[in-house]
């Protein structure tokens, strides 16, 4: 893992296609900060995630990653685009989260390892050589953020992790967020849930299709209005 | 019984066949795997009738070369495969029209230079000729099985993540983009190297038959491939054996016994199988 610089975003704007979703947003992610960002559907959460990956064009502003590369950027999207019949092992999906993969890269014993280690860290050590189709959405949720684990990366975007999962599995992988801000990560989250905002978030950016408003806790927002 | 196996290869040309379909059943069926898993099915109908134009000028040019044609197949292969993959993202979706009216305009388009041209046999071309399997073809058969083997096992692994989650490849800065067309390019090898003995519309059945059928016998990639080539390797051995005996072109021949295999897999294979969804506890 690189040493962690902050995200800082001046005057940044995004569009769909000819929709301005989001405008005119600064701010700084401090290194090592938990930030959930909320806000209801459709007012760029995602789509926000997505450009603090490098993913989608800015309209308008910058965004400074302080020197990130892409491959110090994990992003866990929501409904992954993974082929979910593909015939392959959870133990393969987690490993093949080698960043730089190329011809002539072989998977390391210590890599694979390290996958092993990931996969008993969300609860499915002995289910490594199971089919990736033969999981329940709960299972499949905790394989993405083994695989998450494995790419080692300084700043972490995560959508709506908790989306189909049940509570125990939620618990758990809150552990594992929580284990990368103790070491000292970057992670931005998604997150409708507002209960588990309160609980677990130290700060928070609110999308709202005007303005965005940072650290205003999403009850006390409520109180204002 | 062992005779009638036997008997067509103690002809040389029928031995010839049988080494270079066999190679090509070693080589194909991998790519036919991956074809069937990245849901590329449709892509091999139009690679099939997409080189036929590219072959017909190469025999308009050259004459009846095997390497003359093979390269304009080739060519117009991967012409006709990038094309694809352009158009699919242009028009955004409905990618399956575009490739049907891409592979009809190729066959018609084929077709009509051969006509054009007098002195090639149409059904040669279009099914195969196990005759005209001579030292030039022999070795391309044997050359692009040489290439795809080891060309697959270096791509493999970026191959599977790309075919897995395209997604995931592009937010780490994989370039997927590249090894899917180096897939394609092999694939396209494939399909070409096998016209003279299959024909251009059959050479396809030999890498998309055994592949779409060992999904119903391994759940596993590894086990898919391995059982993929299995099956070409003995639809080969049936099919010349039948080309031979019932004096029908290799091609259907071998893409019949092929389809056999996967009836008989989709009927009754451990996975998925029209008999297991009947009774699923059997």
């Amino acid at each position: 893992m690189k040493p962690v610089a902050p995200i800082t975003l001046d005057q940044v704007e995004l569009r769909h296609g000819p929709r301005v979703i989001v405008s005119g947003l600064s701010g700084t992610f401090e290194p090592g900060s938990l930030t959930a960002l909320v806000g209801a559907n459709g007012t760029g959460k995602t789509t926000l995630l997505r450009a603090l990956a490098g993913l989608h064009p800015l309209a308008g502003g910058r965004i400074d990653r302080g020197g990130l590369q892409a491959s110090d950027i994990a992003l866990l999207a929501q409904g992954s685009h993974l082929d979910r019949s593909f015939p392959i092992t959870c133990l393969d999906v987690v490993a093949l989260a080698a960043t730089r993969l190329g011809p002539f890269r072989a998977v390391s014993v210590a890599r694979m390892m390290a996958a092993r280690a990931a996969l008993d860290r969300v609860g499915l050590a002995d289910m490594g050589n199971r089919q990736i189709q033969a999981l329940s959405a709960g299972q499949f949720q905790r394989v993405l953020f083994a695989r998450t684990i494995l790419q080692d990366a300084s700043l972490i975007l995560l959508d709506e992790p908790f989306a189909a999962v049940d509570a125990a599995t939620a618990r758990l992988l809150m552990s594992v967020i929580e284990d990368w801000h103790a070491r000292g990560r970057t992670v931005i989250t998604v997150l409708h849930d507002m209960d588990v905002v309160r609980r677990h978030f130290p700060r928070t950016l609110s999308l709202t299709g005007e303005a965005a408003v940072w650290d205003v806790r999403p009850d006390a927002g409520l109180r204002a209005a | 019984m062992l005779d009638l196996l036997l008997e067509p290869f103690t002809l040389g040309f029928m031995r010839r066949a049988l080494a270079g379909c066999l190679a090509l059943s070693v080589a194909a069926p991998p790519l036919g795997v991956f074809l069937v898993l990245r849901r590329m099915s449709l892509m091999s109908d139009v690679l099939q009738h997409g080189v036929l134009p590219g072959i017909a000028v190469g025999a308009i040019c050259a004459g009846l070369s095997v390497w003359a044609m093979g390269l304009g197949g080739v060519v117009a292969g991967l012409l006709v495969a990038v094309l694809a993959g352009w158009l699919a993202r242009r028009t955004g979706g409905r990618e399956d029209s575009q490739l049907a009216g891409m592979y009809l305009l190729a066959l018609a388009a084929g077709v009509a230079l051969i006509s054009a041209r007098h002195g090639i046999d149409l059904t040669h071309l279009l099914f195969g000729n196990v005759l005209a399997v001579d030292n030039a073809a022999l070795l391309g058969m044997a050359g692009v099985a040489t290439v795809t083997l080891p060309a697959l096992a270096l791509i493999w692994r970026p191959l599977v993540l790309e075919s897995l989650d395209p997604g995931f490849m592009a937010a780490t800065a994989g370039r997927g983009g590249l090894w899917h067309l180096v897939f394609l390019m092999l694939v396209v090898l494939c399909v070409v190297s096998g016209f003279v003995a299959l024909g251009t519309l059959m050479s396809v059945g030999l890498m998309m038959l055994p592949a779409i059928a060992a999904r119903h016998w391994s759940d596993s990639l590894a086990g898919q491939v391995r059982v993929a080539v299995a099956l070409a390797c003995a639809s080969s051995v049936g099919g010349l054996v039948l080309s031979f005996n019932l004096d029908i072109p290799a091609g259907p021949a071998i893409v019949l016994t092929a389809g056999g295999f996967w009836v008989v897999s989709l009927l009754t294979g451990p996975r998925a199988s029209l008999w297991r969804q009947a009774i699923p506890n059997a």
